[in-house]
């Protein structure tokens, strides 16, 4: 059995956490290919291959790949699926976007989200915005998936797997890369992040979600937010913490002004610490919170920022 | 040019989600549902195109149970103008898996020929993010998923898409497949002169076996629980205490 990682590389350099995570749940399953596309990731085709469980890289350095596109990337990773019995992805929006292509390309089902693999055919996903965990079994042929990668503990690295550079995008002139837009910023990216501090409603603006930005700072933590704060203007979507943004898992998590809807418990219950700080001791938040603080955010904030 | 949107009867999305103690799925008998929120702005989206004079017709597609009908009435009322409900299943709690539905609306398309189609990224209750995708693979199309702003032009559409690091923007050839994302639009509420209206609106019924599709899922659900529940932690009484908590715990 083996299988093809394809790896989520953006501008040349490697989501080299998201990678090594979603390795961590296909080692078990046989040989990793892990594929990198796009012309330019010479580098992030050197990294993949010191990652750990990584038997071979397979190097698609063609223009075509770039932005990983889904029509010239599906059509590639369709080609070499019959000699695999997987083909996975860290859930990122790049795979999200390729992998069902592919899937229906090879006539077999998606499986979304996976967050456990029972065995070579069973595999556990949430369902219902994390309310459900729904064990399935695929008899199809080949298995593509996405994988949830919170719950896993990256590979490490240190491992020298050979390189293989293989075939040129038939270009299939259906989409064009414009532009990216990409906050640039000095934190840590979001989903893996050691340290998280997430804003909710109870921020009341966006001048004031400065408060959590300069805790953040404080503990060189990446900024969440909730999705109440992101539809009130207060932060950008690419913030959002929950079933519809990001899946965190950090050391620490921090949710302030922050009721704890399902949909947002649904991005970040499995934080090894959560520390809540609501004004409202009747918040759902504070039923998964390891140390729960009642208290006004404009109060706790500041003498919390100053006391760390 | 015509635009199809398929729309998806799902839970309500403010209806507590319960799953069922033997194992078998989520209780979804006597339980308020909707269209899955990410297909009304979908529709709206479809909506406000036909209104700015950049298509002629919208026409909203279910596959599901029978009951689906009062989620194409929905879409009826926001303003489509004509629907197709494809009777798939009498079971409630049977989910039509998405390579099934790409199946059928890809043979749908072949038959309405749109020239566009709009969809819902991904529906709340199997959480699958697929359909569309797969449809725009069947159909050879090209595709543009998590939209939040959409410019059709003549033989291209621009689109900027939800991604992990914040936006993208392509270009793709028409005929396309859209999928959209929550900030693309806020779906209309129907008004109650509309609703009325919407009931006179053709409304054809289908099934799958009209299109040579087999509706057999492919993946076995064995088993439906509770995730595990964290326990609630503590309350502490101060910000000096939360501080040496964290201390303590070696989290700061």
């Amino acid at each position: 059995m083996a299988v093809l990682l394809l790896a989520d590389v953006t501008n040349g350099a490697l989501a080299t956490d998201a990678v090594a995570k979603a390795l961590a749940a296909v080692v078990p399953l046989g040989d990793v290919h892990v594929l990198v596309a796009g012309q330019g990731g010479d580098a992030a085709a050197a990294e993949a291959a010191t990652l750990t469980g990584v038997s071979k890289v397979l190097f698609a350095p063609d223009h075509g790949f770039c932005h990983t596109l889904a029509e010239p990337v599906a059509d590639l990773i369709v080609g070499m699926g019959a000699d695999y019995t997987h083909i996975a992805a860290a859930g990122t929006s790049d795979a999200k976007n390729v992998l069902p292509r592919v899937a229906a390309l090879l006539d077999v089902m998606m499986i979304s989200e996976v967050v456990t693999v029972i065995d070579a055919e069973t595999f556990e996903r949430p369902i219902y915005a994390g309310n459900a965990i729904q064990t399935v079994t695929s008899s199809d042929k080949v298995k593509v998936m996405t994988i949830r990668t919170a719950g896993f503990e990256a590979v490490a690295a240190g491992n020298a797997a050979p390189v293989e550079t293989i075939g040129t995008a038939a270009s299939t002139g259906l989409s064009e890369w414009v532009e990216d837009k990409v906050a640039a910023s000095d934190r840590p990216e979001l989903t893996s992040a050691g340290v998280v501090v997430s804003g909710g409603r109870g921020l009341g603006s966006q001048a004031d979600f400065a408060l959590i930005e300069k805790l953040a700072d404080k503990l060189g933590a990446a900024v969440g937010a909730s999705r109440a704060a992101v539809d009130s203007g207060y932060a950008p979507n690419d913030w959002q913490v929950g079933q519809t943004g990001k899946v965190v898992a950090p050391n620490l998590y921090v949710a302030v002004g922050i009721s704890g809807a399902i949909q947002h418990l649904a991005g970040m219950k499995d934080s090894k610490i959560i520390v809540a700080i609501n004004k409202d001791e009747e918040a759902p938040i504070f039923q998964v919170a390891d140390y729960g603080l009642v208290a006004d955010l404009f109060d706790a904030l500041p003498e919390l920022t100053s006391k760390l | 040019m015509k635009v199809l949107v398929p729309v998806k009867r799902v839970i309500d999305y403010n209806v507590k989600v319960r799953v069922k103690a033997d194992g078998s799925g989520v209780d979804l008998a006597n339980v308020k549902m909707s269209m899955n929120p990410f297909d009304e702005i979908a529709v709206e989206e479809a909506i406000r195109l036909r209104e700015a004079g950049k298509v002629e017709e919208v026409v909203a597609v279910s596959i599901g149970v029978k009951q689906a009908q009062e989620t194409l009435r929905t879409a009826l009322a926001m303003g489509a103008d004509r629907a197709i409900l494809v009777v798939a299943s009498e079971d409630v709690h049977q989910d039509i898996e998405p390579l099934a539905v790409a199946k059928i609306l890809a043979a749908i398309v072949k038959e309405e020929n749109p020239g566009l189609v709009l969809c819902g990224k991904q529906a709340i209750d199997n959480d699958m993010n697929a359909t569309g995708q797969m449809l725009s693979a069947l159909l050879g199309w090209s595709q543009a998923t998590f939209a939040s702003d959409v410019s059709i032009d003549g033989d291209h559409a621009t689109v900027t898409r939800e991604v992990d690091g914040g936006l993208q923007t392509i270009k793709v050839k028409m005929p396309t497949i859209i999928s959209v994302d929550l900030r693309l639009n806020e779906p209309r509420y129907a008004s109650l002169p509309n609703i009325m209206k919407a009931k006179k609106k053709p409304l054809d019924e289908k099934t799958p076996a009209d299109y040579g599709v087999d509706v057999t899922p492919r993946l076995n659900v064995v088993k439906t629980v509770e995730p595990g529940t964290r326990k609630a932690g503590i309350i502490v009484k101060s910000v000096d205490e939360l501080v040496a908590k964290l201390k303590e715990a070696g989290a700061v």
